[in-house]
C-alpha cells in the first residue's frame, strides 16, 4: 500500500505540535485466586501476582512508544476490586492491602494501580462496609493506589445508604491530606454504572466479568480535534461534526495498533480500546477549546451542553468506526483542574457547578476534580454525588463525581495538585442544606425502563 | 508489527549535507533506502523515507538514537517510526 507523503506529515505533526498520545496502557489482572482468610498471606498472593504478571509491562510499552514514535504517557494496573477478592480476610480493615498494591505498582514501575474499589449499588457486604472505611487511610498512606466505589446502577437504583456514606469518606480523606490541598480525593471516584473495563483513574479497576489478564488502552487527543476544527474556514455544526468523527476514527486506529501490539508482545489478550478525549493542563490539550472553537465565548456559556454533546457523539461515532473493541468510558473527559480551557472559563466566571453538571447528563463521565471550600458538609458533599448517580441512572449512562473540599480553602483560592492532575479554582456550592434528605437513606428505586420522556 | 520497515522523516531548515549525512549513519547500520522524497514546504526542508533495515540483529534503539544525534549536530529532527504508524493510522 502506497504511504501518502501528507498523511506522515500530519501524523507527526499530531504528535509534535497537538499532543496526539496514549495516555495509557492499562493492565487488568484477576486478583480472585488470590484469597485466603489471613490477611498478610493475601497481601503476599496480590504482591506476587501483580508482579510477576506486569514485570515487563513497562519495557514493552517503552519498546513500543520508540518503535512506532507516539508517546505512552502512563503505564497502569488495574485489579478486581479488593472488596470481593478480601472479603474473606479476618482483619478489621483493607489499609495494608492498599499499601501492599502500592508497593507492588512501585516494583512494576507503574504509573498507578486502580481497584481498591467496591460495589455497592444495591447493598453493602461486610467486605464492603471494611473498604470503604479503609479508603480515608489507605489513600492517605499510599501514593499510587486509586479507589472507587460504585453506588448505582439503572437496574438497583441508588444506594442512598452508601451515598452517605461517601460524603464522610470524602471528607475524611482530604483531611488525612490536607497537607496537600486534600489529594487525597483526586483519587477517589463515586460511579453510577461503572464500566469494567475503563483504563482511566481513577475509576480503573478489572471487573468480575473479565479474563484472567489483559490489555486496555485509553486514546486521547483533545489538540488534534481542537485543531481539525479550527483549521475548517466558517463551518457549520454538521461539517464539524463530520471533521471530529474523521479526527477521533485516526486517533482510534493509532490506539489499536499500539493495543493489539502491546498484547502481541506480552501475550496477554487485548481487551478494549477506550477513546476519550481526556485533557491535560497544557495549553492546546484541552476540551474546552475544542467546544469555544465551536463558536462559544467561552466554556460554560448557553450552548456549551449542546456542543459537548455533538463533541461526544462524534468521538463515539469516529472510535466506533474504527476498531471492534472500543469500551471503557469513551468520549469527552470534562475535569475542571485538568483542563486549561475549563480552569480559566470556572475563574471568569462563565463556569458554574450547575452547568457542569447539566454537561455530565452528555459526557462520558461525570463532575470530575472539582475543588469546593473546606468547609463543605459531608451532607452537601452526598448531595452533590447523589444528583450525579440521578442523572446516570436515569439516562443509562456511566456518571462519576471526582470532588475536593480542600481543606482550609475558600472560594476565590485554588488548589495546585501538579503534574497531570493540574490546579483547580475552588468553586461555590448551594447554601442551602441537604442533610435531613441525606440522613434519610435508603434505595432510590430503579426506574422504569419505558415511558422514556 | 509485520515488516522491519520504517518511515524516517527529516524536518528542519535546510543546509549543505542533510542527505548525505543522515543516509550516512543509515548505512552505517545497514539499513537500506527504499524510496525517497524530499521537498521544501514553506521553507522548511523535509524528507521522508521509506527505509528496510536489516532482519536480524539489528538494534533499533541505538539507530535511532545514532540518528537522532546526528539531527542535533545538523540543527534538523529526525524522526525514526515504524512504517505501521502511518499505515494504520489513516486507513481501514
Amino acid at each position: 500500500m502506497y504511504i501518502n507523503p501528507n498523511e506522515i506529515l500530519e501524523t507527526i505533526q499530531m504528535v509534535r505540535m497537538e499532543h496526539l498520545d496514549i495516555r495509557t496502557v492499562t493492565m487488568g489482572i484477576s486478583l480472585r485466586d488470590c484469597c485466603h482468610p489471613d490477611i498478610e498471606i493475601f497481601n503476599e498472593n496480590i504482591y506476587e501476582k501483580i508482579t510477576s504478571r506486569a514485570k515487563d509491562l513497562v519495557r514493552t510499552t517503552n519498546e513500543i512508544q520508540s518503535l512506532y514514535g507516539i508517546p505512552i504517557i502512563n503505564r497502569r494496573i488495574s485489579v478486581t476490586p479488593i472488596a470481593i477478592v478480601a472479603e474473606s480476610c479476618k482483619s478489621q480493615d483493607f489499609v495494608s492491602v492498599a499499601q501492599t498494591m502500592d508497593e507492588a505498582a512501585k516494583d512494576a514501575g507503574v504509573d498507578f494501580i486502580g481497584g481498591f474499589s467496591a460495589l455497592v449499588h444495591k447493598g453493602e457486604t461486610r467486605g464492603d462496609h471494611k473498604l470503604i472505611n479503609s479508603i480515608p487511610e489507605a489513600l492517605a498512606s499510599t501514593e499510587k493506589v486509586c479507589s472507587s466505589v460504585n453506588v448505582a446502577t439503572t437496574k438497583a437504583g441508588i444506594n442512598m445508604d452508601a451515598v452517605g456514606l461517601m460524603g464522610n469518606i470524602i471528607k475524611k480523606t482530604a483531611e488525612l491530606t490536607a497537607d496537600r490541598d486534600g489529594i487525597g480525593c483526586a483519587k477517589l471516584v463515586v460511579f453510577a454504572n461503572a464500566p469494567e473495563d475503563n483504563p482511566f483513574m481513577a475509576g480503573a479497576f478489572h471487573g468480575i466479568g473479565e479474563p484472567e489478564c489483559v490489555i486496555n488502552v485509553g486514546v486521547s487527543g483533545p489538540g488534534v480535534v481542537n485543531a481539525a476544527v479550527r483549521e475548517l474556514e466558517n463551518p457549520n455544526l454538521t461539517e464539524i461534526s463530520e471533521t471530529i468523527k474523521k479526527t477521533a476514527f485516526k486517533i482510534t486506529r493509532m490506539g489499536e495498533m499500539v493495543g493489539k501490539e502491546v498484547s502481541r508482545r506480552l501475550g496477554v489478550e487485548f481487551g478494549i480500546l477506550d477513546l476519550s478525549l481526556a485533557p491535560t493542563p497544557e495549553i492546546g490539550d484541552s476540551v474546552a477549546a475544542i467546544l469555544e472553537a465551536m463558536g462559544l465565548e467561552r466554556c460554560g456559556a448557553h450552548g456549551t451542553t449542546a456542543a459537548l454533546a455533538l463533541l461526544n457523539d462524534a468521538v463515539k461515532k469516529g472510535g466506533a468506526m474504527a476498531s471492534s473493541s472500543v469500551g471503557g468510558l469513551s468520549g469527552a473527559f470534562i475535569p475542571v483542574s485538568e483542563d486549561a480551557g475549563m480552569i480559566e472559563a470556572v475563574k471568569v466566571g462563565a463556569l458554574s457547578l450547575e452547568k457542569l453538571e447539566a454537561m455530565t447528563s452528555v459526557c462520558s463521565v461525570g463532575l470530575d476534580m472539582i475543588a469546593v471550600p473546606g468547609d463543605t458538609s459531608a451532607a452537601t458533599l452526598s448531595a452533590i454525588i447523589a444528583d450525579e448517580m440521578a442523572i446516570g441512572v436515569i439516562n443509562k449512562k456511566t456518571t462519576a463525581v471526582r470532588i475536593i473540599p480542600a481543606p482550609g480553602k475558600r472560594v476565590g483560592d485554588s488548589v495546585e495538585f501538579g503534574g497531570l492532575l493540574g490546579s483547580a479554582p475552588i468553586m461555590s456550592l448551594s447554601k442551602f442544606s441537604s442533610e435531613t434528605f441525606i440522613k434519610r437513606g435508603g434505595r432510590i428505586p430503579a426506574p422504569i425502563q419505558s415511558l422514556t420522556n | 508489527m509485520t515488516s522491519s520497515r520504517f518511515i524516517i522523516t527529516v524536518i528542519g531548515s535546510d543546509r549543505v549535507g542533510i542527505v548525505a549525512r543522515v543516509t550516512t549513519v543509515m548505512a552505517s547500520y545497514s539499513v537500506n533506502i527504499v524510496d525517497i522524497s524530499q521537498t521544501i514546504m514553506q521553507g522548511i526542508f523535509t524528507m521522508i523515507m521509506l527505509a528496510e533495515a536489516p532482519k536480524e540483529n539489528f538494534d533499533l534503539t541505538a539507530f535511532q538514537q545514532a540518528m537522532d544525534a546526528e539531527g542535533k549536530s545538523l540543527g534538523v529532527e529526525v524522526k525514526v517510526q515504524h512504517e505501521d504508524a502511518f499505515r494504520f493510522m489513516h486507513r481501514i
